[in-house]
């Protein structure tokens, strides 16, 4: 191990924000597998390997991978919600591991909502 | 490095590890390959969380839930449902006393929202053998500020202004105490962390070095740059094994990072650091009885002066400071001083960090300002007393402290309010006593200790504590006079003035303010030859009260003396002479039909 200067000690914060951002939980986006039985049935696993992928391909540093239960729309699955700060969720339905890439690119690297493959924006109330 | 989604804290404080916290590791690493997430998700063992009652303790991130009191065979159905699917599974959370939903963020219980985290600023969320999880936090820039754009007057000065107090007792300002030692004149001059926690029942600075050791070695390495020290021992208790061991880790992991050692930071600073073992003596954390520790000789204190920082270690300065008083240290110069002594009150800046234990409900390590009062760390945070029996009595300050009663739990609490009310700061421990502790049990107990541990150096402490514990004993046992009160004060005066360390001195405090609160006890026992608490053998007895006696004969079956004879659904009978008054039949009898009197 080189010994290190001042200036080093930035670099490795760099390095291990995504360690700081998940502990936390102060990110910039939220990204939320569906993997409920009906969700990991359809292939919610690969999707959240192929989202895990592009966090690490695409280096997102404050970006939250996540996984929630069924969502009540098992038919749609998988699906995945992407969550920016200060803006509401976007519910994506029927996502493959191609979808997901661009969703990735545009909604959560971008801020662009895909609205092609967005079932809705906001989430369902709880009354 | 790959991407993992989800990070689990595992707390592996010498308390979750007692409560099999390595075995539950073990179950998560077989549940995790088996539903093959082990490359999504990451276990970090982390230093203690100070929630110690409900060990053992994982906080999942993200969405920081807190579980509690794990056992191996809640984590397949934990891994499934949570990591695996995202449902966090509400029955393994914490339920506080007066709630009856669980909470399942940890920033939302009651005893973690009233905290305020400085000293203990990184407990639970980092993984305390990994430097590069302390440098990710903020760790080391604070050394790299002292040591590239201050001079060494300008960190001392920062420190002063800070209105930083020694956290091991005494309350000594830091910034003084180094300034001492930097002016004082020697060719070597010597650093000493005093890690020799040895009140009972405190757990404050093995707790720190558990979950953050990086945080005590850059403070000392601040502080050996501003008094111009290169060495440093950390004295550090045996019995402390994780403690030690992650000191170690911590102190060979800084100086492959040129972080201790030669050229610090590329800076032309050096400074290395040994941790010495000691055999837990309780006077060595009296700065004169440590040196000569240190030096191999038997613990015994000296007159002062000359003080450590003009004669110490070796007999060159030394600046002695405890562990939490390090932790502090790069906090305030990155943050600076005016952001620190914002907090607290007028004479005791910053926060302290306690050791909640006893009657309480919620038992663990907390920091908290300065100035917090007794009533919310008691019920606030510590969640009431147990069984929601009568709070009667807390103690403060370790043995030497003393015991602070009812009407003053609205004190809000710093070093000088502490000695007013005839207690001390100390290093914080914190015992809670209900209706049903004796305080001339209590005031016993603590003399006992402190005999024990007395050095024997000055008489007036080693047989003054011996005569103390005598007269003590006497008044338990219902043999006590009424001069004896006076005669405990006289002796309390003689073992504080004739003493030359602290042990001594303060020695005197749990009897004083015991009798000073609650001398109704002393002449209940002395006059009426009755423990009003019920504690005191020879002053009580056990009777059987025939009504509710249901004659099921379980105290017949666990009486060790055979004191109690009976027959089936008839009520028992006690026989007073057989009875060694040990207590079990009260424990046993389900329908309260044994009464202490």
């Amino acid at each position: 191990m080189p010994k290190l200067k001042p200036e080093d000690l930035e670099q490795i914060s760099e390095r291990m924000r995504k360690m700081v951002v998940l502990r936390e939980g102060a990110a910039r986006a939220k990204i939320i597998v569906h993997m409920g039985t009906c969700g990991i049935a359809a292939g919610a696993r690969k999707i959240m390997a192929a989202v895990l992928a592009l966090m690490e391909e695409k280096d997102a540093k404050d970006v939250i991978v996540t996984s929630s239960g069924c969502a009540g729309l098992c038919s749609r699955e998988p699906m995945i919600t992407v969550e920016l700060k200060g803006e509401a969720p976007v519910k994506y339905v029927d996502v493959t591991e191609d979808k997901t890439r661009q969703i990735f690119d545009e909604h959560v690297m971008g801020g662009k909502i895909l609205a092609k493959y967005a079932l809705a924006i906001g989430s369902e109330r709880v009354s | 490095m790959a991407e993992y989604r989800m990070h689990l804290m595992l707390c592996a404080g010498t308390g979750c590890v007692s409560n099999r916290s390595l075995k539950i590791e073990e179950s998560l690493e077989k549940e995790l390959k088996k539903h093959k997430l082990e490359e999504e998700i990451l276990i970090v063992r982390t230093g203690c969380n100070g929630f110690c009652a409900q060990g053992p303790i994982m906080v999942a991130h993200p969405g920081e839930i807190f579980y509690q009191m794990l056992t191996q065979k809640d984590i397949p159905h934990l891994v499934e449902e949570h990591f695996l699917k995202g449902r966090p599974v509400k029955e393994l959370m914490y339920t506080p006393p007066e709630e009856k939903a669980p909470v399942p963020k940890m920033g939302d219980i009651g005893f973690f929202r009233e905290q305020r985290l400085i000293a203990l600023r990184n407990r639970g969320l980092i993984d305390p053998e990994r430097i590069e999880e302390y440098i990710a936090r903020g760790g080391y820039t604070g050394l790299a500020k002292a040591l590239t754009s201050m001079r060494p007057d300008e960190i001392i000065k920062e420190i002063k202004d800070s209105g930083l107090r020694g956290r091991g007792g005494a309350g000594f300002p830091t910034g003084r105490k180094w300034e001492f030692t930097a002016k004082a004149e020697g060719e070597e001059k010597y650093i000493i962390c005093n890690a020799d926690e040895g009140d009972p029942g405190a757990f404050m600075d093995r707790s720190i070095v558990e979950s953050d050791p990086h945080s005590v070695l850059e403070g000392m390495t601040i502080g050996a740059r501003a008094i111009g020290a290169h060495h440093a021992y950390i004295y550090i208790r045996t019995e402390y094994p994780i403690a030690v061991e992650r000191m170690r880790k911590a102190i060979n992991q800084a100086k492959e990072y040129g972080l201790l050692g030669e050229d610090i930071l590329g800076t032309g600073f050096r400074f290395d650091v040994t941790v010495h073992r000691g055999a837990g003596a309780f006077v060595c954390g009296e700065e004169t009885s440590l040196i000569a520790s240190l030096e191999g000789r038997s613990p015994e204190p000296r007159i002062r002066p000359p003080f450590p920082a003009q004669s110490g270690v070796w007999g060159m300065p030394t600046n002695i400071n405890n562990v939490e008083t390090w932790a502090n240290v790069p906090e305030i110069i990155n943050r600076g001083a005016g952001w620190y002594s914002q907090l607290g009150t007028d004479t005791s800046k910053g926060t302290k960090v306690f050791s909640l234990v006893g009657k309480v409900k919620n038992t663990g390590l907390i920091e908290v300002p300065m100035g917090i009062t007794l009533r919310k760390i008691i019920y606030d945070i510590g969640g009431g007393i147990l069984e929601d029996k009568k709070f009667k009595a807390i103690q403060t300050g370790g043995p030497s402290g003393g015991c602070i009663p009812e009407e003053l739990l609205d004190l809000p609490i710093d070093y000088e309010r502490l000695t007013e009310a005839g207690s001390i700061m100390g290093s914080g421990g914190m015992i809670v006593m209900d209706e049903g502790t004796c305080m001339v049990d209590v005031a016993r107990y603590f003399v006992d200790f402190l005999r024990g541990e007395s050095c024997g150096k000055c008489t007036s402490c080693r047989e003054g504590l011996e005569s103390m514990y005598q007269i003590l004993t006497e008044i338990c046992e219902g043999k006590g006079k009424e001069s004896d009160v006076e005669l405990l004060e006289e002796l309390c005066a003689a073992i504080a003035d004739g003493s030359m360390c602290a042990l001594g001195g303060t020695a005197s405090n749990p009897v004083l303010s015991t009798i000073r609160y609650f001398r109704n006890e002393y002449q209940s026992h002395i006059r009426d030859q009755e423990c009003p608490a019920g504690v005191c053998r020879e002053l009580i007895h056990y009777l059987i009260d025939r009504e509710k006696c249901t004659g099921c004969l379980l105290c017949v079956k666990n009486c060790p003396s055979d004191a109690i004879t009976g027959e089936r659904k008839e009520p028992v009978n006690l026989n007073q002479e057989k009875c060694i008054k040990c207590g079990i039949c009260f424990e046993v009898c389900k329908f309260k039909a044994v009464e202490v009197k």
